[in-house]
């Protein structure tokens, strides 16, 4: 028996073979806690160029309207930043940016 | 039967699976060769070079992949075939579950045949017996004919949208697969697709306007729930199954049930069996008729699902049945796959009965009449001895 105290449908009410019949529906499904290494992105040596965002395979790369200034003056009109809640940790971003702009920090209670 | 309707030509069980495939107008085929199967995608092949039958064949490099493909295929909405014998079917396996837990309606035709090691290319039902609970529905034919009208009848069966389940066809390798029988086929094949109508897909498909997710992971809360549908599902089959005959005998003249049987009245003795060697025992059956006994035949013609309120009908005036396997089911209480099932039915349905299991043929060890008739008198010393249930199953013919 599931632990669980939400009544789960029977087997009438599920489409037969696993099928999953409901596009997108994905989003309700948080991954988050999949994670054992956490992707941080360092606002000051992300040069934004997209690639963390292209090759994140969930995807958990948000890209935000939010205007960023650093130390050094440099302005920028995006913010990237981890979606947290679906991030699986793969490490893939951490692997790929150019910049080293993503640590990969262990995840501790 | 309409005569002007059919055209009786000569025809191995293999050709005549082929027939079946062209008159259903099976639109993809994926397979492999191996013996006794060959024969079966060559006919295909002839067929759809010859522009008698518009398919797409599809070469794989094994039976792992033809399976494969006949999932996609079927996936995609697609009326799929595919056929194998012995190690083929052996290699599908994995495939086998995939093809019914998707709940996709493949057909499949089995030349069965023993299972390596050591190599052996003869018949007997190693191979299909092993596919037992894979959630397919199984038919062993015993003539050409059947072959053809049964793969016919899987179509019909396979696609109705209370199954959903693959269906596999078996005969025996070599002594069907590549012996020649005055066989009915369509005249032309517009009669047989009125009767397996190629309508919208009544599965699973995949389509771009109406995306869906297929073969995704279930976890423990939910992968228990999908093999209760297929339980589901083969409970509903029996059903099916009987309105496809009856629907077949009543276009086409052709009667087939879950059994058969020979000889029944006034017999104290049956013997249960499946494919061709049914033939073998209805024959010793005359020649006994000739000698003062009396013994039924009964043959074994769906194994899944397994049809026993249809067996307890027949089998409850018996005081003995002799189930003759072709297969060995290794360390089990009774060895013989069939005759396991029987002790289940006589247990559950309360029958009194004695039961002979008896294992012969296995990779293809001639069972002549002269056998049937040594078998039957082996288990008439045996019952007033007083054995009621062999202790094990009794290996005919090894040497010992």
């Amino acid at each position: 028996m599931s632990s669980s105290t939400k009544r789960l449908a029977s087997w009438r009410e599920i489409p037969i073979g696993g099928a999953i019949t409901e596009p997108g529906n994905s989003v309700k499904r948080p991954t988050g806690d999949w994670r054992v290494f956490k992707p941080v992105i360092n606002q000051e040596r992300c040069v934004r160029c997209y690639l963390c965002w292209v090759f994140c395979p969930e995807p958990a790369i948000k890209i935000l309207d939010k205007p960023y200034k650093t130390a050094s003056g440099r302005e920028w009109k995006v913010t990237f930043e981890v979606d947290y809640d679906f991030c699986k940790g793969c490490g893939i971003c951490v692997e790929e940016c150019p910049v080293k702009a993503i640590d990969f920090i262990e995840e501790v209670k | 039967m309409e005569k002007d309707l059919w055209i009786r030509i000569p025809l191995s069980s293999n050709y005549a699976a082929a027939y079946a495939v062209k008159d259903v107008d099976v639109d993809v085929v994926a397979a492999y060769p191996i013996t006794p199967q060959t024969t079966v995608v060559e006919k295909i092949a002839e067929f759809i070079a010859n522009g008698e039958l518009n398919a797409e064949m599809i070469h794989v490099e094994s039976e792992h992949s033809a399976l494969s493909a006949c999932i996609g295929a079927s996936a995609a909405g697609a009326r799929v075939f595919t056929a194998t014998s012995a190690q083929g079917l052996e290699l599908m396996h994995e495939m086998l579950h995939i093809a019914s837990g998707l709940r996709l309606p493949i057909v499949m035709a089995i030349a069965a045949r023993a299972l390596s090691a050591p190599l052996s290319i003869w018949g007997d039902y190693s191979d299909v017996m092993n596919t037992r609970d894979s959630s397919w529905i199984t038919i062993i034919a015993s003539t050409a004919q059947e072959v053809y009208d049964s793969i016919i009848q899987a179509y019909k069966v396979a696609e109705n949208p209370d199954i959903l389940l693959p269906v596999m066809v078996a005969y025996d390798g070599f002594t069907m697969s590549h012996t020649y029988e005055p066989v009915y086929v369509a005249r032309d094949r517009s009669i047989i697709l009125d009767y397996v109508p190629k309508k919208r897909p009544s599965w699973n498909v995949l389509d771009v306007e109406k995306p869906i997710t297929m073969g995704v992971v279930a976890n423990p809360d939910w992968y228990y729930e999908f093999k209760y549908q297929q339980v589901v599902a083969m409970e509903k089959s029996p059903e099916v199954l009987k309105e496809a005959f009856q629907e077949f005998e009543k276009r086409f003249g052709r009667s087939y049930g879950f059994i058969e049987t020979y000889n029944l009245e006034n017999s104290k003795i049956g013997i249960l069996t499946y494919g061709g060697l049914y033939g073998t025992v209805t024959e010793a059956i005359d020649y006994m008729k000739k000698m003062g006994m009396n013994v039924a035949a009964i043959r074994l013609r769906v194994f899944r699902p397994f049809p026993y309120e249809e067996l307890l009908k027949v089998v409850k005036n018996l005081e003995a049945l002799i189930v003759i396997d072709r297969a060995i089911s290794f360390g089990a209480t009774l060895e013989g796959p069939v005759a396991m099932e029987l002790a289940t039915m006589a247990y559950k349905k309360g029958l009194d009965i004695a039961l002979h299991s008896y294992i012969a043929s296995i990779g293809q060890r001639t069972v002549t009449e002269e056998d049937v008739i040594a078998i039957v008198k082996n288990t008439t010393a045996l019952l007033e001895k007083g054995v009621k249930v062999t202790e094990k199953s009794i290996y005919w013919g090894v040497r010992l």
